[in-house]
């Protein structure tokens, strides 16, 4: 790191810059062979169960949102990181820190979502925390969580496992979570009707394993959005992506702000969205599984895995062009004009 | 030479450059309005944001572009108030609600968003919200044009001419510099198949040898333009001489806020001195931006000039030639 060098909002954006900060402090300080695979969860054996833990922190600005809260932000993204890695999501923690002068009835209000939230997902809050801190020194309220979930035998998945043949699946409209906080925030009154996608998907990861031994990647495009998690799957995998622009599902509304702010959906955040890698012969099986769920409705097809131009990720254009799809640097900034 | 940075984005992201022809190439121009901004003007925005009691109203695209010692995005981490907006609507909020701070908006930008800062300075002005400032570094298009033809380097045999400029500005405002070089010229939108149009238009002038001033952007872009946005503009600003980073001083080019508004100026209202202001060294961007030379030509790029390191602005802003080269691997 460079001298008087400063943390900035771009370290925590999930982009290339985020990545530096990951590989050059922290991996060399904590490096270890689970931590260095980089996934949404640690994998892990304790006496012959395979674990799957993972945390997250929560500290979305506005606290309530079109589609959800803070609340079910936290319980749902730590669910989808234990799903992702092929686990049964069982326990989690919970962690608060509450800026002095919160307004209780909010607080009540957002507990019962996570309550809400930890019951469609079928996960119990286990242990917890409470701090809180003086005036101005939290932004209103943070929550952290953290998660265990036990991990079939059968199941491997990772995100170093795509392989060339492999399709590529997502379960819905991308974009939504990004958009829609994008929107609410002080500055920017949008009127539209989009709402963030937050879900838990670990019951559609489970009727998706019951279709198919032949799920190699499971992958939340969360912070990032979908170009970013691709990208890192082609580097983990040193395999090929392609995936063609015309069959990425985008809401119009989501599009039309994405335009008018010079914003690319595919490296916008969803929280209730997954990306799945399937060998060619159980694609079709495993889209007709996630259509069927409710949080798999619009599921599609939108591209494959090719032996050609590992690591990188090639998207086909409308118009019968190509380009690479490269990985997010920075925060997305809003264009003049 | 698509003059417009939303153009060459557009460019990039449908894979246009994969589907012509190798004899027709699309050379980038100075339409990056962060990118042509000034060092000095990016220097004078770091030492506003520095000054008590002010709050720093700006898009988005400034917040990393280097000056010469910082950036408004290092800035802010060092504590400095700087608010993103979306409008300078929302800009004239924050007046209202901090009547005890100064707010400056960065009016940065062509004759797109200039219409909307002098429309602020109005409002300012009716409400009585003497804390509300702008500082212009509004840059003008055709004046642009016209300076680019005259370097000696022009090798440009056609212009994709912006379409959101040109909405308020409208075609009439490109007749002038049409006459005087008689080089085609197509106002062009956005999507792909209106940019592939407008190369389409362009080849077809410069195959029968007959240049024209082609609109083929006629659902949005007029003769005469936005007429009301237009008065805005003129009632509130004049043109000024502009210094164009890498092209350097073109005159009548950009605009200054008129002495009647002068209690809104923030050059006027607020008293700072702006250090010597120096340009990176070695950066190719002032090339880059007449289309002299492209972002990999540049001994910079991708060597030590990347989004996450960048030198020059170009390689900053999400409509800079260099980021988008970039981004999209063009090489």
């Amino acid at each position: 790191m460079k001298k008087n060098e400063r943390v900035l909002l771009d370290h925590g954006s999930g982009g290339k810059i985020a990545h530096r900060l990951t590989s050059d402090i922290l991996l060399p300080l904590f490096d270890n062979s689970i931590l260095s695979l980089l996934n949404d969860g640690a994998i892990f054996d304790i006496q012959g169960l395979r674990l799957a833990f993972s945390t997250d922190s929560y500290t979305v600005d506005p606290l309530f949102f079109p589609g959800g809260d803070i609340g079910d932000l936290a319980v749902n993204g730590t669910v989808n990181d234990i799903a992702m890695c092929g686990a049964v999501p069982s326990y989690l923690s919970m962690g608060l820190i509450i800026e002095e002068g919160f307004a209780m009835d909010k607080l009540e209000q957002i507990l019962g979502s996570m309550k809400a939230a930890a019951e469609k997902a079928g996960v119990q809050v286990v242990t917890g925390d409470t701090k809180v801190v003086p005036k101005g020194a939290a932004d209103k309220l943070f929550i952290n969580t953290s998660g265990i979930g036990v991990i079939p035998d059968t199941v491997r998945v990772g995100s170093n496992l795509a392989r060339p043949g492999d399709r590529v699946l997502v379960s819905g409209t991308i974009a939504d979570h990004g958009i829609t906080i994008m929107t609410q925030r002080e500055g920017l009154a949008f009127d539209t009707p989009i709402q963030s996608d937050t879900a838990p998907l670990n019951h559609l990861v489970r009727e998706m394993l019951a279709v198919s031994s032949q799920i190699h990647v499971l992958r939340d495009p969360t912070r990032g959005g979908v170009g970013t998690a691709l990208n890192e799957i082609a580097e983990k995998s040193n395999v090929g992506i392609k995936v063609f622009e015309e069959r990425i599902p985008v809401r119009g509304e989501v599009a039309g702000v994405c335009e008018l702010l010079g914003f690319d959906p595919m490296y916008l955040a969803n929280e209730g969205k997954l990306l799945a890698f399937v060998a060619a012969d159980d694609a079709d099986s495993v889209l007709a599984a996630m259509q069927a769920n409710e949080f798999g409705r619009d599921a599609c097809l939108i591209g494959e895995v090719v032996p050609d131009n590992p690591g990188r990720v090639v998207m086909e254009t409308r118009i019968g062009g190509c380009r690479i799809l490269d990985m997010l640097t920075g925060e997305q900034l809003p264009r003049i004009c | 030479m698509e003059v417009c940075g939303t153009h060459t984005v557009s460019i990039f992201r449908s894979g246009v450059r994969s589907v012509l022809p190798e004899n027709i190439r699309l050379l980038s121009g100075p339409g990056c309005p962060v990118c042509v901004t000034a060092q000095r003007e990016i220097d004078a925005f770091i030492e506003i944001c520095r000054l008590p009691d002010v709050i720093v109203a700006t898009f988005g695209d400034l917040m990393r572009v280097p000056g010469t010692v910082s950036t408004l995005q290092k800035e802010r981490a060092d504590g400095r108030d700087i608010r993103m907006v979306y409008s300078t609507m929302d800009a004239l909020e924050i007046a209202r609600k901090n009547p005890d701070k100064r707010v400056v908006f960065l009016g940065v930008g062509f004759e797109t968003t200039a219409p909307t800062i002098a429309a602020s300075i109005l409002s300012a002005r009716q409400e009585h919200l003497d804390n509300y400032l702008a500082y212009s570094a509004h840059k003008l298009v055709p004046p642009a044009l016209t300076a680019l033809l005259n370097t000696e380097q022009c090798e440009v045999d056609g212009f994709i001419l912006p379409g959101h400029v040109s909405v308020i500005i409208g075609t009439l405002a490109y007749r002038p510099v049409f006459e005087q070089y008689r080089i085609p010229c197509a106002v062009t939108g956005f999507e792909p198949a209106d940019i592939l149009q407008g190369i389409f238009c362009l080849v077809e002038q410069i195959e029968d040898g007959s240049p024209r001033l082609a609109n083929v952007y006629g659902r949005a872009v007029t003769a005469d333009g936005n007429q009301k946005a237009l008065a805005l503009l003129d009632e509130v600003f004049e043109p000024v001489d502009a210094v164009w980073r890498g092209i350097g001083t073109i005159p009548l080019s950009g605009l200054k806020i008129r002495d009647a508004f002068e209690a809104h100026d923030a050059e006027k209202q607020l008293s700072f001195t702006v250090p010597p202001s120096e340009e990176p060294r070695g950066c190719a961007c002032g090339d880059i931006l007449t289309g002299a030379r492209t972002p990999p030509e540049c001994p910079l790029y991708r060597t030590v000039c990347s989004p996450t390191d960048p030198v020059g602005p170009c390689m900053v802003s999400s409509e800079g030639t260099c980021a988008a080269y970039y981004r999209y691997h063009a090489e």
